[in-house]
């Protein structure tokens, strides 16, 4: 399996990405893409990583999007290549179109850099097959502009068409206030696209991947595209 | 051509920043402050002299990059 991560000037998780990539794909499989190239390699994943691309001047992710690496990004989104943001790659996803809705500013204003329980709402995607519907994990967030909203109508057919992938929930696993740190519609940390190939979280799964880092779930998400793509 | 380019909130969007300014005001004494709404201002030099023309660049800009309008309104001036 061939992955590539895209860098921008300002990205600072794209080496985290790559060490949790090549750990899970095997060494020598993951490519780093400037943001200024034109072309990202052939690759059965791309993967936009978390950081401050463009020190989040404007709107997080705003200026990002239009990098000349974005248009073929979308094109490869567009003819099926799988692709994660993670975190700032979240939120240039939702810039450039490919997924609906916009992260805004955390409802508390504050920068939250904790563990946080989420639930997997889905295992009929290429990055959750490796995990149980409704498994309750644990997985980091870092940042302030996680705050996810979109029209009542986006919502309503996210949830219809099951595009909410992740939800933050309580220790109970249940997506209360409580269990919310930011402030995100529905509680909602990751949802897909309709072809259910390209996947926003603002969770970091790679910082969570291997024991000596304390703990693992976020291991299986990279670990569900092996078998789903190379088959 | 200059055009000057307010770039507000929808109503109805939660805006924490306009809240905590809010609150820093009613902390220094300020009475009668209903709401405080926070937005950006930008100011972009164009080459193009023609209004029309001027008028069609700015639309483009502020849909394409400065306004993001699933949660943002923008609103401009062009002056020469």
């Amino acid at each position: 399996m061939k992955a590539s991560v895209i860098v921008f000037p300002g990205s600072n998780c794209d080496r985290d990405v790559k060490v949790a990539l090549d750990a899970v794909l095997g060494k020598g499989s993951t490519t780093m893409v400037w943001h200024g190239d034109a072309n990202v390699p052939a690759s059965d994943l791309i993967v936009i990583p978390g950081g401050f691309s463009y020190g989040d001047y404007l709107r997080c992710g705003a200026m990002a999007a239009h990098s000349p690496v974005m248009r073929d990004v979308v094109a490869k989104a567009k003819g099926g290549t799988p692709v994660i943001g993670i975190c700032n790659g979240f939120q240039i996803l939702t810039e450039s179109g490919l997924l609906p809705g916009v992260l805004m500013r955390n409802a508390s204003l504050k920068f939250i850099c904790r563990d946080v329980t989420l639930k997997v709402e889905q295992t009929d995607t290429l990055f959750t097959r490796a995990y149980r519907k409704g498994e309750v994990i644990t997985i980091p967030i870092a940042h302030a502009e996680g705050n996810y909203f979109a029209d009542a109508d986006t919502l309503d057919r996210l949830e219809g068409e099951g595009r909410v992938v992740f939800r933050y929930v309580d220790a109970a696993g249940n997506a209360t206030p409580e269990g919310n740190p930011n402030g995100a519609q529905r509680n909602i940390a990751g949802i897909c696209d309709d072809s259910r190939r390209v996947l926003g979280m603002m969770p970091h799964p790679e910082r969570l991947f291997e024991p000596m880092l304390g703990g693992t779930d976020g291991r299986r998400l990279f670990e569900s595209l092996i078998d789903k793509v190379a088959a | 051509m200059k055009a000057r380019i307010k770039i507000t909130l929808k109503p109805g969007v939660l805006d924490p920043q306009g809240k905590a300014i809010q609150h820093a005001l009613s902390g220094l004494g300020v009475a009668g402050v209903n709401d405080v709404r926070q937005g950006k201002y930008i100011e972009v030099d164009l080459a193009e002299t023609g209004e029309a023309a001027a008028r069609a660049q700015v639309e483009k800009i502020c849909k394409d990059l400065l306004a993001n309008t699933v949660i943002e309104n923008y609103a401009y001036e062009l002056v020469p």
